[in-house]
């Protein structure tokens, strides 16, 4: 079935980014009309001022924030997978978002983040940003041999790395009182949180542009799927494609981090399903995951917050919950026995 | 000789390359003419990949001069390089499962611009690539469910596609059956007989290269040991000398081009002949 597929026009793509947008923008209305209370879409319309302000500067944010989120790590996890050439590869494997979480966790440590103020507001995902950045640079630096980034040891540090950031959480953690480890337990599960509309609006121009950057190189990573030798063959240009993909992908994936903390499965359980509709083509991939990762979170965060009203779960809960053993399903269904994803 | 003035599409001069302190290849030179088969064989490890590897740009970091139409290898942008130089890997690898014609539709990559969707000029050079490898029937069908040597008719459709002048073959038939085998070097000597093409092929089949090469070149440790016309490279002497086992060379009457056969032990015990003497 996803095989028998012509390849890939224009129309094709124009056909299912208009698709996706429309499911995206079902779920931003659906987003925007339930949540806990009774506030719902009329009450823009309304008289009750307090409702709107609960609509607007409380609701409508988050189900923003939810969307840029969600198609920054989804478009960062199909780029991995495709610079890694394994659908199995998701944003968090090349050691980026375990910068991000001890930058995160320190603020939490040093105090930040636990009041209301826009300061406290601000220094974690500033402190977990910054953190994601040195991470990168020290990854990039140490995996880069002769002058050559090479993916074996990309992988290999991510995962070193990765490990060592959980020890070092954990060591951080222990030297935690109470209140703080609170804050920083709910920070690692993942949660969406609501900012004001200029620092959103920064947010989604930054994944814009990154996912814009990537988008770029869509027809390289679909020559890329033939090994280093094979695309270098076909004309590209290997080593600055790797270098370009693991920037813009560690900073979609910091970005998401430090704001969000570690959600889970978005940037693997939406590739995946995309890739079994519309077929490997990076061309049609990653706007599609654009719009599709926005969607997912989008709904995954409306459910996260109304199904255990007035109390609230964590998203990155809900997205492991109902991604672990969904990506599980497909693994043991039809494209996963063929080795096809 | 009318040929040696026409200048090499494929000219390597002295080259050498060594992998950390271990040398590949030591002075190797040849040239491949337009409309040439000329064959490169020698025995595991002589260094016929690495300079495949290196006249398609893949090593960068070679001793003396490798040109392509004139130009050097190293000092051409990629995509100039891959207009003008397709490579049929010895073992081509696929990471998604894209279709057979998007798998050839890759080979247009060099000649299209920015995000580039195949027009139907290419979506045509891909098809008609894929029908001249008899292999039409596998457009739709994922890459990954095909077999080993559909995969690599598949590949070398794709080097077809690239429409370029020089086509380099590392072993493009080690996984065909012997009808697919002689299905892929007709189409090779057309290609260089008809269409102009200069082809580089490293083979294993001594036999098949005394068919369809106009001329070989024998590597030993990196070196040319021989050079010329199969039938005076393919010696007795310089064949178990290179290769260090016994063989046997005959001529096939039916062609008139030299078949090789290697012997086993049992037919050197029987025929009372020590290794290689």
């Amino acid at each position: 079935m996803a095989a028998e597929r012509a390849p890939l026009s224009a129309g094709r793509l124009a056909l299912w980014t208009a698709v996706l947008l429309a499911v995206l923008a079902c779920a931003l209305v659906l987003g925007a009309a339930l949540g806990a209370g009774d506030v719902s879409l009329s009450d823009f319309f309304g008289p009750d001022s307090s409702r709107r302000t609960i609509l607007l500067e409380v609701r409508l944010p988050r189900v923003l924030l939810a969307a840029v989120l969600g198609s920054a790590l989804c478009v960062a996890g199909i780029s991995f997978q495709a610079l890694l050439r394994n659908p199995l590869a998701d944003p968090y494997v090349l050691g980026v978002s375990g910068g991000a979480s001890i930058g995160g966790v320190v603020a939490l440590l040093l105090g930040f983040g636990i009041g209301e103020g826009i300061f406290d507001r601000i220094a974690v995902p500033a402190f977990a940003f910054g953190g994601a950045l040195g991470a990168l640079v020290l990854i990039e630096w140490i995996a880069t041999v002769g002058g050559r980034l090479t993916v074996y040891t990309l992988l290999l540090t991510g995962a070193i790395f990765n490990a060592f950031s959980a020890a070092l959480l954990y060591f951080i953690q222990s030297l935690a009182s109470l209140e703080q480890l609170h804050a920083i337990v709910f920070y690692l599960m993942g949660q969406v949180p609501v900012f004001g509309y200029r620092v959103l609006g920064g947010l989604a121009l930054a994944s814009f542009l990154a996912a814009l950057a990537l988008f770029s190189m869509a027809r390289d990573f679909n020559a890329l799927s033939l090994g280093e030798e094979g695309a270098l063959q076909l004309g590209v240009d290997v080593e600055r494609i790797k270098r370009r993909t693991f920037l813009l992908g560690s900073l979609l994936t910091g970005l998401s981090v430090s704001v969000a903390g570690l959600v889970g499965f978005v940037g693997l359980v939406v590739p995946h399903l995309l890739r079994l509709l519309l077929g490997p083509d990076h061309r049609l991939l990653l706007p599609a995951g654009f719009f599709g990762g926005a969607a997912f979170l989008v709904l995954a965060d409306l459910f996260a917050r109304t199904i255990t009203a007035p109390n609230e779960l964590p998203v990155g809960v809900v997205t492991a919950l109902v991604g672990g053993p969904f990506f599980l399903y497909l693994l043991r269904s039809r494209g996963g026995r063929r080795g096809n994803f | 000789m009318e040929t040696s003035k026409a200048r090499a599409v494929l000219e390597a001069s002295s080259v050498s390359y060594a992998y950390g302190r271990q040398g590949a290849l030591h002075e190797v030179s040849l040239e491949v003419r337009s409309g040439e088969v000329v064959g490169l064989v020698g025995p595991n490890g002589s260094g016929k990949s690495t300079l495949v590897k290196i006249l398609s740009g893949v090593l960068s970091r070679y001793l003396g001069s490798a040109l392509v139409s004139g130009d050097e290898v190293s000092n051409l942008p990629r995509r100039e390089l891959a207009r003008r130089v397709a490579v049929v890997p010895q073992e081509p690898n696929f990471g998604f499962p894209f279709t057979a014609l998007e798998v050839v539709l890759m080979g247009r990559h060099p000649h299209l611009e920015g995000l580039g969707f195949e027009s139907e000029r290419d979506l045509a050079i891909a098809k008609a690539a894929l029908e001249r490898c008899g292999a039409g029937h596998f457009a739709p069908r994922a890459i990954q469910d095909l077999s080993a040597g559909e995969r690599q008719r598949i590949v070398f459709a794709r080097a077809l596609a690239q429409e370029s002048p020089v086509l380099l073959l590392d072993e493009p038939a080690s996984f065909l059956d012997i009808r697919h085998a002689v299905g892929l070097y007709d189409v090779v000597r057309e290609l260089a007989t008809r269409d102009g093409k200069a082809v580089l092929a490293v083979l294993h089949d001594l036999s098949l290269a005394a068919e369809y090469c106009d001329r070989v070149y024998l590597l030993r440790a990196g070196r040319v040991e021989a050079a010329g016309p199969t039938a005076e490279v393919f010696t007795y002497a310089n064949l178990t000398r290179v290769f260090e086992t016994d063989v046997y060379v005959d001529v096939n009457h039916l062609t008139g081009r030299l078949l090789v056969t290697p012997l086993s032990s049992r037919a050197r015990e029987y025929l009372g002949r020590t290794k290689g003497g």
